[in-house]
């Protein structure tokens, strides 16, 4: 599996994420700065968690129309696997890849604590080592992610399968406890909770490492 | 003296005799920026000029120590050509007039000092002081510096993983923001200050500068009235985004050739930096102002010397390594100037507009600086608890007033506060706040782990500064011992009231010789600090608060211990000896509204010994849990161990006297394990006081035939601040 992982100004989990690939893969990911706007082939990239552009104007709005993005979003058309975690979840919704917007926590602050989720979809290169309807505990830490959309858009997403993780305490507000959705194609996946920091038997948590082995064989 | 020149020295609350001392090195009247920058190094906040002579009594060496006091942050060797960077600072006069901003540039400032020297943050930490919860401000006040340290925190992308709060009426109208950032550098890769290299480029980075925080030392050096709001412009803003960047783009940059000296513009912003690098290279340096980064138009020498706009960093480069060193920041975005150069006269020299505004002799400008040996009181010994003060009425029982205790707002949870702190960014956190004693972060590629605490207690301070400056030290030697890890050195954070009173002064030599005794006695040595004084509103003075952060190393985070228990029917066994001290206890507080007594004794032999016993104990996997006791004594040890491993314990003891159950007596720690006979063996064997207390097990802390449910004790603990935060009355 080739992998890259995109650093954004701010991005501050871009490390994180190539380490719990190194480790699951046994290779580095290449690091892509934001300016690049040629990518290699590769079979994931990886938007990582973050403060891209400080938040400022709207989270994921500026680092959505970076240079490297047009890259990334002609790639993903292409069916190539893309994987944002947090701020990369808000960018993939700001550049369009994904549907809905993630908003201000209904509690108005930030939220640092394990949740647990639910994995609704287990038919996905993300999830396929993730038992059917498996509840996992994996840390969220944000202020902006409380997912809206149109209730059109939503029943479209409920419809299709396309709710891949959801949230058993909800800490944010979002519309039908959505932790994370993927696009139509099933090659996009996006999702609020950190899978990279509850990978290593260190600190006790486990559950994110499927997600990391469900790549590995899927792609 | 122009009237501008009288208006500066009012303003810098500059002494008289201070403003001839300044004639006699100067030679002539100043200039305004010159009053300015003589004005910010010789402020309390830059100079130390009231504790100075104290500071320096403090114990600053041993083998561990690789960089102890005076550049940015202390240095410890931690093993593996690794060393831990570390210091605590205070934003406390800020954080009362902006709680937000002065909080956020408070980690913003910490985390500085600590990438200056080379390191990359790997742990922030923060003490908090804050007044009544009755009080019209608290609430917002608490509001706005947790956001602030998250905001900020959060944002940089260093986790936030441990701290204390505590309130007090006396911090009604100055609350404190304590921060403390660790980091992690190569021992052979460290940075200074120190300038070397005539005709050396001086290049300034980072952000722009504005107008704002001008006089920020100033205003730290003073005391608040009722109009300490109207401060506010003098609080710095903060872009932990910039921050981020310069991190990272410093970080780049010192991987490279290109660095010869780097300094963080903190306090007094450019004149500090400047001087301090050009002082410690014995060097002279010259500063053309037009060619600094401005925000605004029209600013002057003045204030472009006095801004303490944040996130700005000045370094001497190399020799031709200028190109590589632009390219690294224009990546990263920042402002990249050569704003000057080393120069062989030994005088600070800057231009404005083609004018010479500024021109000192460095050597006199540092050596001149005021030092003050201020008369100080020693604080008189308390008296004793009367009997009587311990007679509680009949329906109170020792769970009662453990139900009572947990919802105060000394003891109950602080969950609402650290929700909002990232704990895990970097992915190396072993056990953030709420978990153990100490917060432990790993040591990235190895099996290593530091273990890190602050702690203050300061209603000891109080009643015997000196037992309460050796206890805040014990305390947190205890803390780093009770997760396994070796304490290795401290950080102190002196905040006091006013210096110019005796009292408060007395309060502060007695901190001191406490925290000298104690880093004597445990090996346990100062590598940083700060002091913050002048903590009055209206002539009422904080508690006096020396807040110390330790650090720790732990050989393996496998072994890493936590409070909460684990299995059914382990044995609870308290190590260490219990008399029942009750004076200045959480008990009486809580229970009496009484800060009466003197406040336990701290016997250091012991401590050491204890704690080294501890961590054999842990080293061995010879026991399941530990926790230090402390407020509230031993019964909320174990309702603390219980709601964290969500398991009851049916307890016994001697007595039912509340003095054994909550009394405050040091050096003290509860375990469980499933072997006590091999704990109480081995403790006999090293001379160690024990008692046996129980066992764990059950949904239930039983008791003296009464009990209480875990789920109610967890109810009472978590609810009272997010109830309180969400308007409901003190």
């Amino acid at each position: 599996m080739k992998a890259a992982v995109v650093v954004f100004p701010g991005s501050n989990c871009d490390r994180d994420a190539a380490r719990a690939l190194s480790r699951l893969t046994g290779q580095k990911p290449l690091m892509i700065w934001h300016e690049e706007t040629e990518l290699p082939v590769l079979d994931l990239i990886v938007l990582p968690g973050g403060f891209s552009y400080g938040d400022y104007l709207r989270t994921g709005a500026m680092a959505a129309r970076a240079p490297v993005m047009r890259e990334v979003v002609a790639q993903a058309q292409k069916g190539v696997h893309v994987l944002g975690i947090c701020n990369g979840f808000q960018i993939l919704c700001e550049s369009g890849l994904l549907p809905g917007v993630l908003i201000r926590n209904t509690g108005l602050k930030f939220v640092c604590r394990p949740v647990r989720l639910k994995v609704e979809n287990t038919q996905t290169a993300f999830t396929g080592k993730y038992e059917e309807e498996q509840v996992i505990t994996v840390p969220v830490a944000h202020g902006d992610g409380n997912y809206f959309a149109a209730p059109d858009v939503l029943a479209a997403l409920e419809d299709k399968g396309r709710v891949v993780f959801r949230y058993v305490d909800n800490p944010n507000g979002s519309l039908n406890d959505i932790a994370g959705l993927m696009n139509e194609a099933g090659n996009v996946l996006g999702m609020m909770p950190h899978p990279e920091r509850a990978d290593d038997p260190a600190y006790h948590r486990q559950d994110g490492q499927l997600l990391f082995e469900s790549l590995r064989s899927a792609l | 003296m122009s009237t501008s020149i009288a208006r500066l020295i009012e303003e810098h609350n500059m002494k008289q005799d201070e403003y001839e001392v300044l004639l006699r090195v100067l030679e002539r009247e100043p200039t305004e920026a010159e009053l300015g920058v003589f004005a910010a190094m010789w402020s309390e906040h830059c100079s130390y000029k009231s504790t100075r002579i104290w500071l320096k009594t403090l114990p600053t060496t041993g083998p561990q120590v690789l960089i102890g006091p005076g550049e940015n942050a202390g240095v410890i060797d931690i093993g593996d050509g690794l060393a831990a960077v570390f210091k605590m600072e205070s934003h406390n006069h800020p954080s009362y007039i902006e709680p937000y901003q002065g909080a956020a540039t408070g980690v913003g400032g910490i985390l500085r000092d600590v990438f200056t020297m080379g390191a990359r943050p790997i742990a922030n930490l923060n003490a908090l002081r804050f007044g009544e919860l009755s009080h019209p401000k608290t609430r917002s006040l608490i509001a706005g510096v947790v956001a602030g340290i998250g905001g900020y925190g959060n944002c940089v992308g260093v986790p936030t993983v441990g701290g204390e709060t505590g309130f007090h009426k006396s911090y009604n109208g100055n609350n404190l923001v304590n921060a403390m950032t660790v980091g992690l550098v190569q021992a052979d890769r460290i940075f200074t200050s120190k300038a070397q290299g005539v005709g050396r480029a001086v290049v300034y980075v980072g952000s722009k500068t504005g107008r704002d925080g001008i006089k920020g030392a100033t205003m730290a050096s003073g005391e608040f009235n009722e109009n300490a709001e109207s401060q506010r412009p003098t609080v710095q803003v903060g872009d932990p985004f910039t921050e981020k960047l310069l991190i990272e783009a410093c970080l780049e940059l010192m991987q490279t050739k290109a660095v010869i000296a780097i300094q963080d513009m903190g306090a007094a912003g450019l004149t500090s930096s400047a001087v301090e690098m050009a002082s410690k290279g014995k060097l002279g340096i010259a500063l053309d102002l037009d060619k600094v980064p401005l925000r605004e138009s029209g600013m002057s020498a003045y204030e472009i010397m006095l801004s303490e706009s944040q996130e700005r960093m000045l370094f001497v480069l190399n020799t031709g390594y200028e190109s590589e060193a632009e390219a690294i920041f224009k990546k990263w975005g920042l402002d990249f100037a050569v704003i000057g150069e080393l120069t062989d006269t030994g005088r600070l020299v800057c231009t404005r507009h083609g004018k010479i505004e500024v021109d000192i002799k460095i050597d006199p400008l540092v050596e001149s600086s005021p030092v003050y040996n201020r008369p100080y009181e020693t604080t008189p010994p308390q008296e004793p608890l009367k009997d009587d003060a311990l007679l509680l009425q009949e329906e109170h029982t020792l769970i009662s007033i453990l139900k009572t205790m947990m919802g105060t707002p000394d003891l109950c949870s602080r969950r609402w506060i650290w929700d909002q702190y990232d704990c895990d960014v970097g992915t190396n956190t072993i056990q953030a706040s709420g978990g153990g004693d100490a917060a432990v972060v790993r040591v990235e590629g190895t099996q290593k782990g530091l273990a890190m605490s602050v702690d203050c207690n300061p209603h000891y301070c109080l009643a015997d500064p000196v037992l309460g400056g050796k206890q805040a030290v014990a305390e947190t030697y205890r803390n780093i011992s009770a997760v396994g890890a070796k304490p290795l050195a401290i950080t102190d954070n002196m905040n006091f009231g006013n210096p110019e009173k005796p009292r408060i002064m007395g309060q502060f030599v007695g901190a001191c010789e406490g925290i000298k005794e104690a880093c004597l006695a445990l090996d346990y040595p100062v590598v940083s600090g700060n002091c913050s004084l002048y903590n009055e509103t209206n002539g009422q003075p904080i508690l006096p608060t020396p807040t110390i952060g330790g650090v720790g190393l732990l050989d393996d985070v496998s072994r890493c211990m936590t409070i909460g228990f684990k299995g059914e029917g382990e044995s609870i066994i308290v190590l260490g000896e219990t008399k029942g001290h009750l004076g200045q206890s959480l008990y009486m507080r809580a229970m009496f509204d009484s800060e009466e007594g003197p406040p336990p004794p701290v016997n250091l032999t012991a401590e050491r010994r204890h704690g080294k016993f501890i961590r054999q104990l842990i080293h061995d996997r010879a026991i399941s849990a530990c926790h230090d006791v402390s407020d509230g004594g031993i019964l909320v040890a174990l309702a603390e161990m219980a709601l964290a491993g969500d398991r009851g314990c049916k307890l016994e003891g001697p007595c039912a006297d509340v003095s054994f159950w909550f009394g405050e007596d040091q050096a003290r720690y509860v375990v469980t394990t499933c072997d006590p006979d091999g704990v109480i063996a081995r403790a006999q064997a090293a001379g160690i006081p024990y008692m046996i207390l129980g066992l764990t097990g059950g949904e239930d802390i039983t008791l003296e035939e009464d009990e209480v449910e875990l789920l109610w004790l967890r109810e009472i603990f978590e609810s009272r601040l997010p109830d309180y935060m969400d308007g409901h009355e003190a």
